[in-house]
Parts: structure tokens; C-alpha cells; sequence
């Protein structure tokens, strides 16, 4: 049995008074200890998700701790073998369901180091800004729940008010709310919608205001403060030694980011902090936690204020005709001035029509589809979009091998790709980011008291897609 | 050692006798190892000042049964009549054996390492071939504690056995699955009971 050193003293100081107790009345008696095993999960309504805790207690301290993992295991990388690269994109949003932008724009950038490809720079802030959007939501959901876990069902409530402002923008940009498929290989589905700009500002507003409401509620709340403050504790150390990153790490003083350490996209053009803790544990992860949230949408504002419009180089003069009408005409070889018109598209596809298009997808025709009108209207588009989408032909990358990490809400969250030069990748391998903070949480429980468990399991933000894949 | 770029070069230098190549294609710094100098060269690039390679990101093994055989995706092959320039390459380990990216022969299995230095702020990756007649590997747990459950996903998803590991056993699927599901040679759309717990 293991067992902790405080309680060695205390079952110490007993023996030693049993001994004395037991030589007075002259008669034996044995002091028997026996822990108690608890299973919490993979059902439970303190689990994120399907996950089981084997917990070993001596009455309510945690002497020892398992956990098991896989209950969502549903095989992503070996279906990612299985289809060409752009099929990957829908599974990649089912990892880390909170912050699925993150996973999409990480699976593309991987694919596109693998070709050697560069986007535009539009699409590059676009890609930040998306991203930032998602660390935010991902961060109010797990304060939120980790809060409410402790009894503050009103913070709750708040910060998932705020994750809806958010993600109706997500929605205005990519057409769905979680599963949003919206990084391609190469560029994104579609343009931000116009007007977005101002939304977006409205929408950091208010949750600039619920951060403030969930500071004035949290921060300073004694019950709150007693039940973070050094629990699930631990050092800068053990968290590097385990693997562990993001703003787990960052709470132990390890000044490791990846946005800033390995800058991809534009983040080195913009300004912002990496909040560091000291103590690592749960109370400075929450405020690391607060503060990311606050540079994320100092992030999204400089985006927005640096985006690049881009050359719209296409002259329409107004002329528009549904996408059913273009491709009649062009059925019937009546092609003649085609190009010069617009079509108007299905609100899924909004955004995606050639002025828009071009300015957020590299030019590459290896990789992108063209922009509709060239699908509908003419026979060099269309060749394109079907060499890309049949099957057996669609994205070739050289053969080779690239990892690339970004910066998830979680953590590293890191893409490796082998390709054999097939249309299909040869192997994907996600590092996923919170599957060393789970290996990590035995460590974390063992000692504190079995009501501290909740709150520590709250601040490792588990993501059961993301760790089981 | 400012510049990423002689990292490789470096350990190649430092351990002649262990390493069989290194590459850095698209800037990933990569080591080829033998696999008997596995411990010694990772302990050597956690201790090393100049390497400082104190966090394990990632550990994974790559099945290179059908490198370099796929002309087209199995799962979405037209009929022959379509592109009769299509010819199906079959590999058959009696005859040829698997190739590595390069197309040279190479044992089957490789472990791969992603090794990032918090001080210096480069990565590097480590590979090390494994045969498939004796998949075994030496663990890295003592080195970094977090390749244990990384070391029991790769026992799990493609059966490298890696000595010395502390608890080697399942950790994605249940104990009584049978085979290793990442492996080429395991079917995708294979199923197999799904066993519940011991009432």
C-alpha cells in the first residue's frame, strides 16, 4: 500500500500511544488500516468526458491514483490512412471539440510544410484570428466547468454565455458551430463574412464584460481561493519531465509557448504576453488560464486591425447569376463572357466565390479547388476541381516526412505526416496535448484529499477526443 | 550551438558507431539510430548543456510494411478499366522487404522521437529502425518519465515491445483485443468482439 508522509506520522504517534495504552491494560490489540477503492468514471458527471479514475483513499485522502484511457478511442489515425489528405479535415475538428479550429489549421499547416507551400497573408490573420477565437471558447468552457464543479453555477452560466457570443461568430465565418471543417490545405473555405470586423468587436466587448463579472466572482472568493490554492500541485520539473505544455506548463514558470518559441503564421508580427504562474497549481493555472484570454483578444484585435484587405482584381460590374444558370450555360458551350460574371452561391458556400477565394488560397492548383465560377463556367476549372476531388488523383505531396506543432488551448498540439507520395497520407500522428497532463494526474492527486480531486482533473481541461483519437 | 541546422551533424559526430544517417528535409533536424545506442544517445541529449533536450514531445512508430507500394489509395481504387496504366504493385515481404522514404531497404518498424530543448528552442527528431522478427526497443522512461504512456501506445497500436518499461500494457484499446490496429497489415474494416468487464 502506498502511503503519505503526514499520515505515516500521525499512524506514528497512535502506535506509540496503542503500545503504551495496550502494556497498561495488559492485553493485545491490533490497529488495522484498509483503503478503499473508488471508481470515478467513465461515467460520471464530474468527468469531461468518458474517463476512469481508480482512486485508493484512506479515508478521504488519496493514497493512490489510475487512470484508464480509451473509452473514445475511435481510430483517427488509421482512418486518416485511409483517404486522401483533405478527408482528414472533418476528423481533425473531433479531436479537440472545444477549440476545433486549432486542430484544423494544424493538420493544413502540417500538409502544407510537407509541400512547401505558403499562404496568403489574409489567410494567414485569418488563421490567427480563428484561432485565438477558439482559445478563448476553450478556456471560458473549462473555467466554467471547473467552476461550477465547485459549486459556482453562476460563472458557469456566464462564461458559456460569452462562448456563445463567440461562437456565433464561428458560426458567421465557417457555417457550423462545432464541427466546422473550415481550414483547407492550402488556405480556408471561404473569406470572413463582411462586417465581421464590427461583430467581432461587439462580441470581445461582451465577453471582455463577463471576464470582468467572473474575475469580481472568482478571484477573490475565499471558498474558491481555499479549495485552488496548492492543490493538485506540481513542480516545474516533473511537468517538463512529463511532457507536459501549454498553459499547464506555463503555470509552473516554464516559459514555453509555441507562438512565441517557434513562431509560425504572423505571429511574430503581433504583440502579445504569455502569462506565466509560479506555484503550478490549480489557482495559478486558472489565472494563467484568465490572463491567456485576455492576450487572446488583444490578438483578435490586432488581427483585425492588420488583415489585409487584398486585391480584389476582379471586375463583375455587378453582373451575378445562380450557380444552376452558370452551369446550364456552360453545359450548352454558351461560355462567351462567362468569366466576367459572379455567381451567387448556396449561404454555405458564401464566401467562396473568385473575388473572395483568391485572396485567402494560395494560386497553387496542386492543392486548392478553384473558385466556383471557374467550376460552373468553364472547362480549365472544372478539370482542376475534379483532378483534386476524384479519387486516386487529388493531393500529391513528395515523398517526406514533417512534424509541426502549434499552440492548442491545451498544449504543443503537433501534426506529424509521412508521405509516400500517394494521395493518401502514409501516416498521421497527432501529439496530443493532453495526453501527458493525463499521464501526470496520478502525480498530482496523490496526497490531497478526494474532494480535490474534481477541481485538479477541472484545471487539466481533458478532452477526451483529443487524448483517446 | 546556435544554428539547428548542425545539430544532426553533431550527434553524428558524437556518436559515430551509433548513427546511421541524418537528414533535414524541410528543416526537421532528423537522426537515423541504431537501436542499441538508443539510451545512451538520449541520456547524452538531456544531460548535454548544449542540447538540452529536456522534453519529450512526442514518440510514436511508423509500420513501413507498404512504403512505396501504394500507387493509388486502397480504399478508393476504380476498376483497372478506368486507367489501364494503372498497374497494382503488390508487396510481398518474402520477395522485396520494406523500404524506408528513400526507397532502401529498412526494417520494418521505426520509433520515432520528437525532442524539443526548452533552453535552445530547437527539436529534433530520432529514429530507430526495429526489425519485425524482434520488435523490441529499449524504453526512454528513465530518461523522460513521460515516455511511459507514450511507450504503451506504441505497444498497443503497433506491438513494439520496449524493455525495461516499468508497466507495459495496453492503454487505447481493451486487454483483450487481439493484434495491433495501427499495424499496415491490420485491416480497417476489421472487427472483433468487444469484450465488457468481468461481472
Amino acid at each position: 500500500m502506498i502511503s503519505g508522509g503526514i499520515l505515516d506520522e500521525h499512524r506514528g504517534a497512535h502506535s506509540v500511544l496503542w503500545v503504551l495504552v495496550s502494556g497498561l491494560l495488559m492485553e493485545t490489540k491490533t490497529n488495522e488500516t484498509r483503503s478503499m477503492f473508488l471508481n470515478v468514471g467513465p461515467s460520471h458527471p464530474a468527468m469531461h468526458g468518458v474517463i476512469q479514475l481508480v482512486l485508493e483513499l484512506d479515508g478521504e485522502r488519496v493514497m493512490g491514483a489510475d487512470v484508464e484511457i480509451g473509452f473514445l478511442h475511435r481510430g483517427f489515425e488509421k482512418m486518416c490512412e485511409e483517404g486522401p489528405y483533405n478527408n482528414a479535415i472533418p476528423y481533425t475538428d473531433r479531436l479537440n471539440y472545444v477549440s476545433p479550429l486549432i486542430n484544423n489549421f494544424g493538420y493544413c499547416l502540417a500538409v502544407e510544410k510537407l509541400l512547401d507551400i505558403t499562404t496568403t497573408e489574409r489567410c494567414q490573420y485569418i488563421r490567427v484570428l480563428m484561432s485565438e477565437i477558439s482559445r478563448i471558447t476553450d478556456h471560458l468552457t473549462c473555467i466554467g466547468a471547473s467552476a461550477m464543479e465547485l459549486g459556482t453555477f453562476t460563472v458557469f452560466l456566464y462564461m458559456i454565455k460569452a462562448r456563445e457570443f463567440l461562437w456565433e461568430l464561428v458560426e458567421e465565418v465557417t457555417g457550423a458551430r462545432l464541427t466546422i471543417s473550415y481550414g483547407r490545405v492550402g488556405g480556408v473555405k471561404a473569406d470572413v463574412p463582411s462586417g465581421f470586423a464590427e461583430r467581432c468587436k461587439a462580441a470581445l466587448k461582451e465577453v471582455r464584460q463577463v471576464l470582468q463579472e467572473v474575475d469580481s466572482l472568482l478571484t477573490r472568493n475565499r471558498i474558491f481561493f481555499d479549495r485552488m490554492k496548492d492543490v493538485g500541485v506540481i513542480s516545474a520539473e516533473d511537468a517538463v519531465a512529463y511532457g507536459i505544455t501549454g498553459p499547464f506548463l506555463r503555470a509552473t514558470g516554464v516559459n514555453y509557448d509555441v507562438r512565441k518559441a517557434n513562431p509560425y503564421l504572423v505571429y511574430d508580427r503581433l504583440q502579445f504576453d504569455v502569462p506565466l504562474g509560479t506555484h503550478g497549481d490549480n489557482l495559478d493555472r486558472y489565472y494563467v488560464r484568465m490572463e491567456e484570454m485576455v492576450q487572446s483578444m488583444r490578438l483578435i484585435e490586432q488581427c483585425l486591425a492588420q488583415m489585409p484587405e487584398g486585391p480584389i482584381n476582379v471586375d463583375f460590374e455587378g453582373r451575378v447569376m445562380p450557380a444552376a444558370e452558370m452551369v446550364d450555360h456552360a453545359k450548352l458551350g454558351r461560355t462567351e463572357g462567362l468569366k466576367q460574371w459572379a455567381v451567387s452561391l448556396d449561404p454555405t458556400l458564401e464566401g467562396s466565390t473568385k473575388p473572395f477565394f483568391a485572396r485567402v488560397n494560395v494560386a497553387d492548383r496542386r492543392v486548392m479547388l478553384p473558385p466556383k465560377e471557374d467550376t460552373y463556367g468553364n472547362i480549365e476549372g472544372l478539370m482542376q476541381h475534379f483532378k483534386l476531388i476524384m479519387v486516386g488523383h487529388g493531393i500529391r505531396p513528395p515523398k517526406g516526412e514533417v512534424y509541426f506543432p502549434v499552440e492548442g488551448a491545451n498544449g504543443e498540439l503537433g501534426f506529424y505526416i509521412v508521405s509516400d507520395g500517394s494521395d493518401r497520407p502514409y501516416r498521421v500522428r497527432v501529439r496530443p496535448p493532453c495526453f501527458p497532463i493525463m499521464q501526470a494526474l496520478p502525480r498530482m492527486l496523490i496526497g490531497d484529499m478526494l474532494a480535490d480531486v474534481v477541481p485538479t482533473f477541472g484545471s487539466v481541461n481533458m478532452i477526451a477526443g483529443e487524448l483517446d483519437r | 550551438m546556435n544554428s539547428t541546422q548542425q545539430l544532426a551533424e553533431h550527434v553524428q559526430k558524437q556518436f559515430p558507431q551509433w548513427v546511421i544517417a541524418t537528414h533535414a528535409w524541410r528543416g526537421d533536424q532528423t537522426v537515423i539510430l541504431q537501436r542499441e545506442g538508443l539510451r545512451e544517445v538520449c541520456q547524452y541529449l538531456r544531460d548535454d548543456p548544449a542540447m538540452a533536450f529536456h522534453l519529450l514531445v512526442d514518440l510514436t512508430v511508423v509500420d513501413l510494411c507498404t512504403m512505396g507500394t501504394a500507387q493509388l489509395g486502397d480504399a478508393f481504387r476504380p476498376m483497372p478499366a478506368v486507367d489501364p496504366s494503372i498497374t497494382w504493385t503488390h508487396f510481398t515481404e518474402e520477395t522485396e522487404g520494406p523500404r524506408n522514404l528513400w526507397g532502401e531497404p529498412s526494417p520494418r518498424f521505426e520509433v520515432v522521437y520528437h525532442l524539443y530543448s526548452l533552453a535552445h528552442r530547437h527539436r529534433l527528431r530520432l529514429k530507430v529502425p526495429i526489425e519485425a522478427s524482434d520488435p523490441c526497443a529499449h524504453s526512454v522512461t528513465s530518461i523522460w518519465t513521460g515516455a511511459n504512456w507514450f511507450e504503451r501506445e506504441a505497444w498497443d497500436m503497433f506491438g513494439i515491445i520496449f524493455t525495461g518499461h516499468p508497466h507495459l500494457k495496453r492503454i487505447l484499446m481493451y486487454e483483450e483485443f487481439q493484434g495491433h490496429p495501427l499495424r499496415k497489415d491490420y485491416p480497417v474494416n476489421k472487427r472483433q468482439p468487444l469484450i465488457g468487464p468481468v461481472n
